[in-house]
């Protein structure tokens, strides 16, 4: 077992045991920290495989930007105390949970049966500083990937016009004018 | 080096916790951040592939391209978070309760 698989292995399961634990978790607030610490993983898992500028994106935009979002959200709704016992259908959650292992296990034996185990070619010296660059990003996103770029940014511009319009107060009906006695 | 299998693996484990947690979670913003998750880890595999189909001296621009799709996603996810989390908090100013089960009926 050479050390990249060892790192791997560590970390991997660091990152599936936060998850488990964003799910499990009766306080959303923890929730919350768990799935933090999941894409802090993740952004890791993004320098190994030699994308710095994803793992950098991914540590500013999801873990700074998105949970920051919804911590502010849980701590304005207050929702960190809502766990009841559901009753309504007590046959869907284990229902749920036994289908989600039969997704796991279809998905892991479509895996597991490609045969072989290949392993991505290592990269030369001059590739390493290249591949993964914001350069070669940005190259693409400004070329190849031109219109999509500014398809995203008008849908920014909406979800902001959106979550503005969603959450502004409404006006108070004006008192209807009585009628002036003349 | 880490076969690519491996990372496959790991994304298909963690998209699965997501369903779950959309699934049996009743809290509006735990399901939310299940979504969250499941986006993440399809992320992971796109990075996976994109470092695996890199081969030889130039940088292959179909390779480069994962990582702008992963870039796409992130943007899309960020932009999902703000109305989704805008939706959450309108409903919750009408129902007082964010708890999805109670949000079953289309009149308000």
């Amino acid at each position: 077992m050479t050390l990249d698989i060892i790192i791997f292995l560590v970390l991997a399961t660091i990152a599936v045991l936060a998850a488990l634990a964003m799910l499990l978790s009766d306080n959303a607030i923890y929730s919350a920290l768990f799935l933090i610490l999941n894409f802090a993983v993740v952004s890791v898992f993004y320098l190994m495989l030699n994308a710095p500028f994803i793992a950098m994106v991914q540590v500013t935009v999801y873990a700074g930007a998105i949970m920051v979002l919804f911590l502010f959200v849980i701590m304005l709704l207050g929702a960190d105390k809502l766990r009841q016992p559901q009753t309504d259908i007590p046959w869907q959650q284990p229902l749920a949970i036994l289908l989600g292992l039969v997704l796991l296990g279809v998905a892991a034996f479509a895996i597991v049966s490609r045969g072989s185990v290949s392993v991505p070619s290592p990269l030369s010296d001059q590739m390493i500083s290249a591949f993964g660059s914001p350069f070669e990003l940005g190259k693409l996103l400004f070329t190849t990937y031109l219109f999509p770029f500014e398809v995203t940014s008008f849908l920014l511009l909406v979800a902001m016009i959106g979550a503005i319009v969603l959450t502004k107060e409404e006006k108070t009906k004006l008192l209807p004018r009585r009628p002036t006695k003349n | 080096m880490v076969p690519t299998s491996y990372y496959i693996l790991l994304s298909a484990i963690l998209f699965t916790i997501g369903v779950v947690g959309v699934l049996v979670r009743r809290n509006a913003i735990i399901v939310f951040m299940s979504v969250e998750l499941m986006l993440n880890s399809a992320n992971l595999a796109f990075v996976a592939f994109a470092r695996a189909f890199q081969t030889g001296e130039a940088v292959n621009a179909a390779a480069m391209s994962g990582q702008v799709f992963v870039f796409f996603v992130m943007t899309v996810a960020a932009a999902e978070v703000a109305v989704g989390l805008a939706l959450i908090v309108a409903i919750f100013k009408n129902k007082h309760s964010i708890d999805v089960d109670q949000v079953h009926q289309l009149k308000g």
